[in-house]
Parts: C-alpha cells; sequence; structure tokens
C-alpha cells in the first residue's frame, strides 16, 4: 500500500499542529464556534447529538495492520471502546472529547493517516472498489489513482470552500462498478483505450444520493491518464464558480449538471480544461510509476486452483462454514487466494460497529492470513483481500471466537444503516434498532440463502447517508407530525446497472416497518419465476404492483 | 486601516466607495476601490481621478469586462461576502496565472485567519482582515503547512513534479 515519503508525513504532523492551536484558539473563546465550525469540519470533527462526532479518513478503504491497531486503540482510549465504519470507508468515533481530539491526530498521524477534508464543503476521501488490486475481472488497479487524487485533493487552495461537499470514486472494474461510482460527484471508470494503448479513464458527473437523487452522466468517454489531474480541475473550478451557493439543498454539482444541462456544462468545463491542459498539472509517467509500485501485489505462494465451493468446507454440515464459503468468500485474481468479507453485521449489533478487541483481532488475522492489509467497504464491512483458500476453515473459526465470522455478506441482513436518531441531529427516525431488528428477524441463515442475494439500506432522512435510493429495499426514516415513520423503497441499485428505488406507498410507524419488509419478501418468494431470478430481477419484470397490493390492499392508492 | 501586504503589517489608504458614495468632489487625492459595475459605467471619471483607484469584484463578477484595464489599476480587491464562499479563490487564481496581473490583490470582507493559507497559495498577497480579529495573530498562519501538494502563487509546480527523481 502507499508508504508516505518524508512530505506526506510532514503534512500530517504539521495538520495535527495547526488544529491543536485551533482547538486551543477555541477553548480560549479567540474564536467563536461559527468561525471553528469550518475548520473543525475540515479536521472531521462534527458536532452531533450528543457530543462530537470525529471522522478519520481511510483512503480508498486500505488499512495496514498496524494502522487498524491505532484505531483499535483510539476507540478503547478516547472513546467508549469502539468505533463506526462509514459507507465513505472512514471510521467514526462518537464520543471523543474536544480537548483529547488534537492528541488522538498526533496519533493518527504518526500511522500515516489523518482526518483531513472527512467532513465541510471540499473534496472528500476519495472511495474504490473494495477488491481494488485483487478482482479477477478488473483491468487495471484503481488505487494509485486514488492516491494520487488524495494528494491533489488535500489541502487544494482553490477548492477548501465548494458550494457543498465533493465526492469521488473510482472503479477499475468496467464491468462490475462495486464502488457505486454512479452516484458521485465525479465517478471514474478505468476502461480500454479504443486506441489500443494506455487505460484511460470515462469520467461521469453529478451523480448522488441525498433528497433528490441522481444517477451521473458521462462528460468524457476517454480520457488519458496523464490528463486527470487538469480534467478534475476544470470541472471543480465551473462548480466552484457556478455551483448554487443560495441553497444548501440545490447546492450539489448534480443540481448544477441537470440545470445547465449535461451537454452546456461540459462545454464549459472543456473550455476551461483546453486552458489548463498542457500545464503543470499533467501527470508523469514517473510519478504514476513510483505510486503504482506501492501496490505491487504482496509476496504470494505458488498454490494450485481450488474451487471452494466444492470443498470439502463449500459443503461443510456446518451451516456456518457452508455459508460463509458461499456468501463471504471472493474471487481472488491469484490461484489458491480468496478475499474474505468479514461482516460487521452481527444480529443484534448497529451496522458497521466494531469494538476495539475486534479491531485488534481483525490486524492480527490479517497479519497471520493475510500479509497485514484490512479493506473499509463501502458497505460497511471489512475484508482480508490475501487469504489463501486451503486456510478459510481456520479463518473462519478464528473470526467465530469473536462474533466475526456472520454469513451474511449481500445476503438481506448485510444493510447499509446510517447513524440515525441515535446519533445524529438532522435524523427524522432510528435507523440503527430497524436494522437491528430485521437483522434478527431473518437471522436464519438457509432463509438468507433462499432470499439470495438482495441489499437493504436504511437512512434515517432525506439526505440519505444509509442509500436508501440504491437499496433493492430501501428504507426511509420521516417525520410524520412528530412520530417516527418508514418510507419503504424498491428497486434501487448502485452498480453497473443504476437506478433509483421508488417509494412504494404510505409510510409505515415502528412497528409496521420490519412486518412490511418481511411482506415484500414474501412476495417475491412466492411469486420469482425461480431461485435464479434475482429479487432486483423481478422487481424490474414485474413492477410494484404485486408489492403495493399485497402491502395495501387493492383499494390503497400510493 | 491596517493590512497584512507581502507578509507585512501595512497601513492601506484605499476607502472602499459604495456605487451611491461621491467621488472627493474637490479632487482631493483619496485612494478609492469601486465596484466592477461602477468601473464599468464611470471609467472615464474613475480615469481622471487624482487619488488611486481600484477596482472591487465580488464573487459573481466576470473578469473579462475587467481585463482590457488590469493594467491600469492600483488594485483589484476581491470581496469574500461570507468565508465560506470560495468563489473568490478562482477569481483570484484566474486573474493571477490566466489574465497575468500582477499588482495588489486583496482579500477583504469576511477575511480571518484560517483562510489566509488557502488565499495566499491563490494569488493573493493582501489582507484587510475582518475588523475586530488580531492582525498580528494572523501573520502566523502563513506558514503553519509548508508542504504543498499543489503548484500556487508560492510554489511553481506540483509537489509530484518536485519529488526526487521526478524530473520536471
Ligand atoms: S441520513 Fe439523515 S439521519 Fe442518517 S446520518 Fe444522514 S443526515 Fe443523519
Amino acid at each position: 500500500m502507499y508508504q508516505y515519503d518524508i512530505e506526506d508525513q510532514r503534512l500530517v504532523e504539521e495538520r495535527a499542529a495547526q488544529f491543536r492551536g485551533q482547538v486551543q484558539r477555541r477553548l480560549e473563546g479567540s474564536i467563536t464556534e461559527d468561525e471553528f465550525k469550518p475548520l473543525r469540519l475540515q479536521n472531521g470533527l462534527y458536532m452531533q447529538l450528543h457530543a462530537y462526532m470525529l471522522r478519520v479518513a481511510i483512503p480508498y478503504g486500505l488499512l495496514s495492520s498496524t494502522q487498524l491497531r491505532k484505531l483499535a486503540h483510539i476507540a478503547r482510549v478516547y472513546d467508549k471502546g469502539y468505533g463506526h465504519f462509514s459507507t465513505r470507508q472512514n471510521i467514526q468515533y462518537n464520543w471523543p472529547k474536544l480537548a483529547d481530539v488534537p492528541t488522538i491526530l498526533d496519533e493518527l498521524a504518526s500511522v500515516q493517516m489523518h482526518a483531513i477534508q472527512t467532513s465541510g464543503n471540499c473534496i472528500r476521501n476519495t472511495t474504490s472498489d473494495h477488491l481494488a488490486g485483487v478482482a479477477p475481472d478488473e483491468l487495471e488497479d484503481p488505487r494509485p489513482y486514488c492516491e494520487v487524487i488524495r494528494q491533489w485533493s488535500t489541502f487544494h487552495p482553490e477548492f477548501a470552500f465548494l458550494p457543498r461537499k465533493f465526492k469521488i470514486a473510482v472503479t477499475g472494474t468496467p464491468d462490475d462498478d462495486r464502488a457505486a461510482v454512479r452516484f458521485h460527484d465525479i465517478g471514474i471508470r478505468l476502461v480500454q483505450d479504443p486506441a489500443g494503448g494506455e487505460h484511460c479513464f470515462e469520467i461521469l458527473v453529478g451523480g448522488g444520493m441525498g433528497r433528490t437523487p441522481h444517477i451521473a452522466k458521462v462528460i468524457r468517454e476517454f480520457l488519458p491518464y496523464e490528463d486527470l489531474l487538469s480534467y478534475l480541475e476544470a470541472i471543480l473550478r465551473v462548480y466552484n464558480r457556478y455551483g448554487r451557493r443560495d441553497n444548501k439543498f440545490k447546492a450539489r454539482i448534480k443540481i448544477l449538471v441537470s440545470e445547465l444541462g449535461i451537454d452546456e456544462f461540459k462545454r464549459q468545463v472543456d473550455d476551461e480544461w483546453a486552458q489548463i491542459r498542457d500545464g503543470g498539472l499533467k501527470l508523469l509517467r514517473s510519478e504514476i510509476d513510483r505510486i503504482k509500485a506501492n501496490f505491487a501485489p504482496p509476496p504470494y505462494r505458488e498454490l494450485p486452483p481450488h474451487d471452494l465451493r466444492l470443498s470439502a468446507e463449500g459443503l461443510s454440515a456446518d451451516p456456518s462454514l457452508r455459508h460463509f464459503v458461499r456468501n463471504n468468500v471472493k474471487a481472488h485474481r491469484q490461484p489458491g487466494y480468496c478475499a474474505v468479507v468479514i461482516s460487521l453485521k452481527a444480529p443484534g449489533r448497529p451496522p458497521g460497529d466494531a469494538s476495539d478487541t475486534q479491531m485488534d483481532v481483525v490486524a492480527e488475522l490479517a497479519d497471520e492470513f493475510g500479509f497485514g492489509r484490512i479493506v473499509v467497504t463501502h458497505t460497511q464491512n471489512l475484508v482480508l483481500p490475501d487469504v489463501e483458500q486451503q486456510r478459510v476453515a481456520e479463518l473462519h473459526a478464528r473470526l467465530r471466537e469473536h462474533e466475526l465470522h456472520t454469513a451474511n455478506i449481500g445476503t438481506l441482513t448485510d444493510s447499509i444503516c446510517c447513524p440515525g436518531l441515535d446519533f445524529c441531529n438532522l435524523a427524522n427516525a432510528r435507523s440503527i434498532p430497524v436494522a437491528i431488528e430485521l437483522g434478527e428477524r431473518f437471522d436464519r441463515l438457509d432463509y438468507l440463502a433462499d432470499l439470495g442475494e438482495v441489499s437493504l439500506k436504511i437512512s434515517g432522512c432525506i439526505n440519505a447517508c444509509g442509500h436508501h435510493h440504491v437499496g433493492n429495499i430501501g428504507i426511509l426514516g420521516i417525520d410524520k407530525i412528530g412520530e417516527e415513520a418508514y418510507q419503504l423503497v424498491l428497486g434501487g441499485s448502485p452498480g453497473n446497472d443504476a437506478s433509483i428505488g421508488k417509494i412504494v406507498g404510505r409510510a409505515f410507524n415502528r412497528a409496521q416497518i420490519v412486518d412490511a419488509v418481511q411482506t415484500v419478501l414474501e412476495v417475491y418468494l412466492r411469486d420469482r419465476e425461480d431461485a435464479n431470478e434475482r429479487f432486483i430481477d423481478y422487481y424490474r419484470r414485474v413492477g410494484e404492483e404485486p408489492f403495493k397490493e399485497a402491502l395495501y390492499g387493492d383499494h390503497q392508492e400510493g | 486601516m491596517e493590512i497584512i501586504k507581502r507578509g507585512e503589517i501595512v497601513t492601506s489608504t484605499f476607502v472602499h466607495l459604495g456605487d451611491e458614495d461621491a467621488l472627493p468632489a474637490d479632487g482631493a487625492p483619496m485612494d478609492v476601490t469601486v465596484t466592477l459595475a461602477r468601473w464599468q459605467s464611470e471609467r472615464q471619471a474613475l480615469r481622471a481621478h487624482p487619488g488611486a483607484v481600484g477596482v472591487r469584484l465580488s464573487p459573481d463578477d466576470e473578469l473579462e469586462p475587467l481585463l482590457p484595464d488590469l493594467d491600469a489599476l492600483a488594485l483589484v480587491a476581491v470581496e469574500f461576502p461570507r468565508f465560506t464562499d470560495g468563489r473568490g479563490y478562482s477569481l483570484a487564481r484566474l486573474l493571477r496565472e490566466r489574465h497575468g496581473y500582477r499588482g495588489e490583490l486583496r482579500a477583504v470582507g469576511n477575511v480571518l485567519r484560517d483562510q489566509l493559507f488557502y488565499m495566499h497559495r491563490c494569488g493573493f498577497d493582501a489582507f484587510e482582515l475582518q475588523p475586530g480579529k488580531s492582525i498580528h495573530d494572523a501573520l502566523s498562519a502563513f506558514e503553519e503547512l509548508s508542504v504543498r501538494y499543489q503548484a500556487g502563487a508560492d510554489e511553481p509546480h506540483p509537489l509530484f513534479r518536485r519529488r526526487v527523481g521526478s524530473g520536471m
């Protein structure tokens, strides 16, 4: 993985020192909370319902075991013994004290980490495919480019006060987008150059969730790699100058793109780009190579290929192991290896939470089983990307000792969930308890296996941090005359077949929502063609009518 | 008024005139700034004004109308109505990098210590701090971060071109 050089390291140390000064000035009262707010926000520090929340950047989700141990240590010493992995592949701490934050930043800097630009109206942490570098269907590892973007965007002087936050995602697997690039302000896909040269980028712009979800549009089909930064800079400059600042809810780039139309927006970007394309932002082969060398594959062993599903593990009489192999183990490009997803969705636990002990255990297992690397997924799980297939049963047994063996990846209970009313001051409704109840209601592995691939995503309000728009089944918390209520959204998908879910009808109250999900699942199980027809396929074939009927009866209008 | 200019605290003689404020009638050599609109409509009179004249840009101004006159101006000031309004950063870079403006480029309005680093990197060389803020304290804001990934007014090349072995 990328190792900081002397400059990268100095920057995070200076930043920690700078923030120490800012906190001190705030505590002394020489700056007001209003003036402090954008400073702390650019350091990932939010004021939540009960306390400050600190969000730590995990660039493109990649961690070393040393870094994960540090995150565990921070959870233990400065928080209540856990951390929350977010849909941005970051980690959040819900209970740090303001006076401790500078020390936490020092701790992070000591392992090449930081909280820079994890919040605020600036360019946020660049996200990527959690199987980057190991997926067999990958065209090229996207992470070196993510790192290039990370450096370019870090303290970019022109783009520190954008109209609104700005998120970029990169995938190196054009045929299977696991990074939801179409729902980002800028989505980047590595694609084959039609002329047969080096890989190019397809650039998409204006995607997003929030109250008005948009699927990003293609703005440039084949961008040569060396133009990546100049093109991003051109987009950002047009957005910085012309994005709306009069209304927070219309300030994302998706609104600018849709108000101008993609053609006019592209024209403005291209005009700007023409002026800067041949300047100092042109990437150097030597720098790309320097960064790529950091992502060289680990020293794999020569192993025979092996079909895990047909092995003793895959056919095990132990349902936990059998389902684990089926759901949590992912194909790897190196023969004899696999990537193992560790679910942070154990029944009864808030999705994405990990205790300090669990983080330490995962770090230890990463050292023992996988070259000391861990990846955070945007679906709030952890991945050990390089595990020998023949050691999967052993790994499973070890995970089981710490309740990290839940075999539900890709199934209904592998849900995404925002913090909701338990932590967030914008929330209309609680989301974590709904996720927990769903996890408990549908915890039978054979039932989940029968349901197959279906995604469930829960947001506590219209801001959609839980990505409910792109859940096959989405749940949206709303406020119904002072009561928590939930809308059911069906038909979303974040990947190559991107679609935005539709609200199916009138909202449910807290006591009804889990039953409503069950009703939806029953309709599907009853009427699907066969087990190969996934939930989303079924929905796309039949539409919402059968669900409406089952949920509301004949006479209910939406 | 005291401002920071090129890293030092100096006294500025400029008065920011609103669009309704008259120019000093008796031809007193007062240094003034005016809005871009006023510059455009009263250019002749302003050019004859005995004091120095600068133009104040608001974040939604376009630069094109100003370009022919850039050399004639004593000062270009960019207004930050709220420090969270980042459009002025783009204007500054365009003035410096694209249009070759070399004169004084001053940030005015809601200008606070913790934005000075970014402003300076974008090409501002003068800063009128929000009244009530310590200008001496602000002087130390420029050097808190010594590492710059991007090129800027203070750094001709992005870091990736400066790294050892990268070549230029
Ligand atoms: S979706 Fe709403 S409730 Fe959930 S975290 Fe985002 S803002 Fe808070």
